[in-house]
């Protein structure tokens, strides 16, 4: 069923170009005939028995059956399950409005936090910065955050920021950065002390000792949006032996 | 009188007190409307049978599970170290690979020619064992023969005998 996806792995993708599954003529007589599934990641969306790209981007594969449009934007859409650096903008009785960089804020329940009960309400003001994750997420109705996993623990969510600075890049960026193997992350472990908290929404928070470490680190990561790897190499060298 | 009766109304009929009073015919007649009214009231949709077909394609509109991201928070050099210990928990990856080489290196302890030496002497034993003893004194001799088939060199136990002690 997926030979056709297989063909046009490493290939550029437009919008509107389809993927469409007919069952196949010749039926095997030893295999059982077992219906195969294929997940269609971000970039391709489902039309009744057909496979259209909504994306333009690289076709991409994993095993064993998953297939996603690798595409550059910046541009935020909320998905089900993604951690988000969310800024607080409104706090009105029971929920607070959060601001995700999406088309419109999301919902966040008071009691959505570790430890928080009707009495025990937790300490959150308007501009504070949640580190959340989407339960729901869909097109057609307002995203809603928690700042706890699905036990109740907050496993580093919840409120943060103090100290740090929150600036935006592009959404490839942020993937970079949190792909395993990712040399980028790795050139970052060899500077100073810091710390970074990265939204799927684009959004990066950093602290570092000093306010100029902070900002050193902030400008790296910015001007990492586009630079080879040698040319990135050769900054982060220099940033390391402090001539920066 | 008979005029009179007549005048009642239905709902009036049909109440329990006046069924009483009432002659076999009219009592069926009023027992079929009844049943009337409820099936009319009862109804359906004239609609054919839902057919589930099973979906073949699953949506997922998040880039996470597709290129296996991290989480989202990192500390380096112990900047903050409960969120180095976040790192460690959240992404277990590399820990994995350790833990199987470990399991490798213990399952290496006990090597096959040791074990097969070991119940050897087990299999030899146990035989003893169970055999009657007119029998033992045969086992012994068959077994020096395969000991020479094995070509294994294994200590064997010279006979004991009494030694005298030396004056």
């Amino acid at each position: 069923m997926f030979s056709c996806l297989k063909h046009k792995v490493g290939e550029v993708l437009l919008p509107g170009d389809e993927f469409s599954f007919q069952p196949e003529d010749t039926i095997s007589l030893t295999d059982t005939v077992k219906p195969e599934k294929v997940i269609c990641g971000p970039g391709l969306r489902r039309s009744g028995d057909r496979l259209l790209v909504s994306k333009s981007g690289v076709l991409r594969t994993k095993q064993p059956n998953m297939f996603w449009v690798d595409s550059q934007q910046k541009r935020y859409v909320p998905a089900k399950g993604e951690t988000v650096i969310g800024i607080v903008t409104v706090k009105s009785g029971d929920v607070f409005k959060v601001d995700c960089g999406g088309s419109e804020q999301a919902s966040l329940s008071y009691l959505a936090f570790e430890g928080a009960t009707k009495r025990n309400r937790p300490n959150v003001q308007v501009g504070d910065l949640v580190f959340s994750q989407f339960v729901i997420a869909n097109k057609d109705m307002e995203p809603e955050l928690v700042c706890v996993d699905s036990s109740g623990r907050a496993n580093g969510m919840g409120v943060f920021g103090g100290g740090g600075l929150l600036f935006r890049v592009s959404l490839g960026l942020i993937r970079r950065l949190l792909a395993p193997q990712s040399p980028l992350r790795a050139e970052l472990q060899q500077l100073f002390p810091h710390e970074l908290v990265i939204g799927m929404n684009g959004r990066l928070w950093v602290k570092a000792s000093s306010v100029q470490q902070t900002l050193i680190i902030a400008n790296l990561l910015e001007s990492c949006e586009n630079m080879t790897a040698e040319q990135r190499r050769q900054l982060f060298r220099r940033a390391a032996q402090g001539a920066l | 009188m008979a005029a009179d009766s007549a005048k009642l109304s239905k709902n009036l009929m049909r109440m329990k007190f006046m069924q009483r009073g009432l002659d076999a015919e009219t009592k069926k007649q009023l027992e079929e409307d009844e049943k009337r009214i409820i099936s009319d009231e009862h109804w359906y949709l004239d609609l054919p049978e839902l057919k589930a077909k099973e979906n073949l394609i699953i949506e997922e509109k998040s880039f996470v599970p597709c290129e296996d991201l991290y989480y989202g928070r990192m500390s380096f050099k112990g900047f903050n170290p409960e969120v180095e210990k976040l790192m460690a928990l959240m992404n277990p990856k590399e820990e994995v690979e350790k833990e199987e080489e470990e399991d490798r290196r213990m399952q290496t302890d006990v090597t096959d020619e040791e074990m097969a030496l070991r119940y050897e002497s087990l299999v030899g034993s146990m035989k003893k064992k169970f055999a009657k003893k007119r029998d033992r004194a045969a086992i012994v001799e068959v077994e020096e023969v395969e000991e020479d088939v094995n070509q294994n060199v294994v200590e064997t136990n010279p006979k004991r005998v009494f030694l005298k002690p030396q004056d």
